[in-house]
């Protein structure tokens, strides 16, 4: 049984790495992009955002000042218990939220979309986001955090097979043309994308391809892959760098995510998470053991499952 | 082409119509004095609603930052903020012309830019320029540049994130100059810069077979 207590102080935790330390996996990125940017405004954008991620660490102090909208991904172990069940963790996760957002201090971004009343806490009707996984085997908990930006960067539209792959382009370039210029999407970014899915699966699966997967690891299946390399390097050659200025730094990696979709269509999302690409994540184990992570590795060969049946053991995968 | 570092430029939340005039378009700008935020709440307050402001403008600041800081009010009424970072400008164009009648202000901050007709129509007749955060989410590096909060106001009804916060700040920045006092946009030069690239990038590709209301204003169009 993994003890409330632990889920709230980890979560508390979470929320203030995720906001501080840049993860690693980005920030090497984001080096080798400034050391090949060669345009002098962009150059100095990018060493500047290199100095804030340091003056952040250093002082204990958010990275930016927009909080995005705090969210949580929870993937169980298929083995694992916890105390309270799926209403005591939700809780742990929403007092979490609210503590940090005074401690640190986070900025209260949550609003009701029409009063517009602010707890000053970031929590409320849906808020925070809580999605939920599961894995084979296993008696822990991962809890993911994810600070993503809520305004810019991110489109969908209704693609058919007759769009193609040069559909794809299309609209890859049309939202960084539109979310690119005076550097709204905040880039260079990590672009994600869902392909396939209905309207509300590929919203969900082009988030979580920007959101928890890394910089540099690519989709097995080949051909996924191949486009992921290429939509990077096109990206990178629209002539834009950070804040839309001449340069060549828009798109620090791209990930591609795919579900089954009506065989009418190929419905497309995009998603940009940006210059401050929060996330962290926690194991946690039943004998109180917490281990913490900037990679949630939440898309598993389980995620991205096709057959009707898992078979998880060996021997059942040799039968 | 050589990497090239831009001008850096000390300016008061104060300054003078000369300094504004001295700036380029592309300088970095560090400021000292006070700056204080204020956004779509603050504007239909006072522009909409007509209520007086709580404080005394431009006197305290002529500095507006178009900003929601990472901030919290504690029970005893201290304040903590550690990190500073800009929201997106354009959407406050309607009430700007107005809040600089109501304000004096004469540098507004915030994250991206207006447009040149914004600048032409109501930063120029009021003799000021806009300067834009760097990144965007340098929040820490503007973080250390705030000296303390000397006041925050309206935030019980408005919230923090829409109230005014008053700040004392000293090396705050970096910011770019993005429209200069004739009203010319940093952003549209870079934008007028990346068009021909842009257009090669699309080369190959083709529009979408079903189209969207936007990529067309006529209702009477088909979408197929």
């Amino acid at each position: 049984m993994i003890a409330l207590d632990l889920i709230e102080s980890t979560a508390n935790e979470l929320m203030r790495k995720a906001a501080v330390e840049i993860p690693r996996d980005y920030l090497s990125a984001l080096k080798q992009v400034t050391a090949e940017e060669d345009a002098g405004l962009s150059c100095f954008v990018l060493e500047t955002m290199l100095e804030n991620y340091e003056a952040a660490e250093t002082d204990g102090r958010p990275m930016c000042g927009d909080t995005g909208c705090p969210r949580w991904y929870v993937k169980f172990g298929n083995e694992s218990r916890v105390e309270g069940g799926g209403v005591g963790l939700e809780a742990a996760l929403r007092r979490a939220t609210a503590q940090a957002t005074h401690d640190i201090p986070l900025r209260p971004n949550r609003v009701h979309p029409l009063s517009r009343v602010d707890h000053n806490n970031n929590v409320g009707i849906g808020a925070p986001e809580i999605e939920y996984g599961f894995e084979p085997d296993g008696e822990w908990i991962d809890i993911t955090t994810v600070h993503k930006g809520g305004l810019f960067g991110t489109d969908y539209r209704m693609l058919f097979p007759s769009d193609g792959i040069a559909g794809i382009r299309r609209f890859f370039l049309d939202s960084l043309a539109a979310f690119g210029k005076r550097g709204l999407a905040c880039q260079p970014a990590i672009i994600g994308i869902g392909l396939g899915g209905s309207k509300d699966a590929c919203m969900v699966l082009g988030k979580r391809a920007a959101c928890l997967r890394t910089v540099g690891d690519r989709n097995p299946d080949p051909k996924i892959a191949e486009l992921e390399d290429e939509l990077k390097e096109l990206g990178n050659s629209i002539g834009m760098g950070p804040m839309g200025f001449v340069g060549k730094s828009m798109v620090v990696d791209c990930n591609i995510e795919v579900g089954y979709c009506h065989t009418g269509g190929m419905q497309m999302s995009i998603h940009a998470f940006c210059l401050s690409s929060r996330r962290a994540t926690a194991r946690l184990f039943p004998d109180g053991r917490v281990e913490y992570r900037t990679d949630p590795q939440w898309f598993t060969p389980y995620q991205r499952r096709e057959t009707v049946e898992w078979l998880s053991s060996p021997q059942e995968k040799s039968a | 082409m050589a990497k090239q570092s831009p001008r850096k430029i000390r300016l008061s939340t104060n300054p003078t119509d000369e300094e504004l005039r001295a700036l380029k378009l592309g300088d970095v700008v560090y400021l000292h004095g006070s700056v204080y935020t204020a956004r779509e709440g603050v504007y239909i307050r006072t522009v909409e609603e007509k209520q007086p402001l709580p404080l005394d403008l431009p006197k305290e600041s002529a500095a507006n930052f178009h900003c929601s800081p990472a901030a919290s009010i504690n029970e005893d009424g201290s304040i903590n903020m550690g990190a500073v970072t800009a929201t997106a400008s354009f959407r406050f164009s309607k009430w700007l012309g107005e809040w600089f009648k109501l304000s004096g202000a004469k540098l507004i901050l915030g994250k991206g830019g207006m447009t040149s007709k914004d600048y032409r129509r109501d930063f120029v007749p009021n003799g000021a320029i806009y300067l834009t955060t760097v990144g965007y989410g340098t929040g820490a590096l503007l973080g250390r540049g705030v000296k303390q909060v000397r006041n925050v106001y309206w935030s019980d009804d408005l919230g923090l994130a829409q109230a005014i916060w008053l700040i004392d700040v000293e090396d705050f920045g970096p910011f770019i100059v993005e429209s200069d006092s004739e009203g010319n946009s940093l952003f549209e030069r870079e934008n007028a810069r990346v068009a021909e690239t842009l257009t090669r990038a699309y080369e190959g590709t083709k529009p979408a077979v079903l189209k969207r209301f936007g990529e067309t204003d006529d209702r009477t169009d088909e979408l197929i």
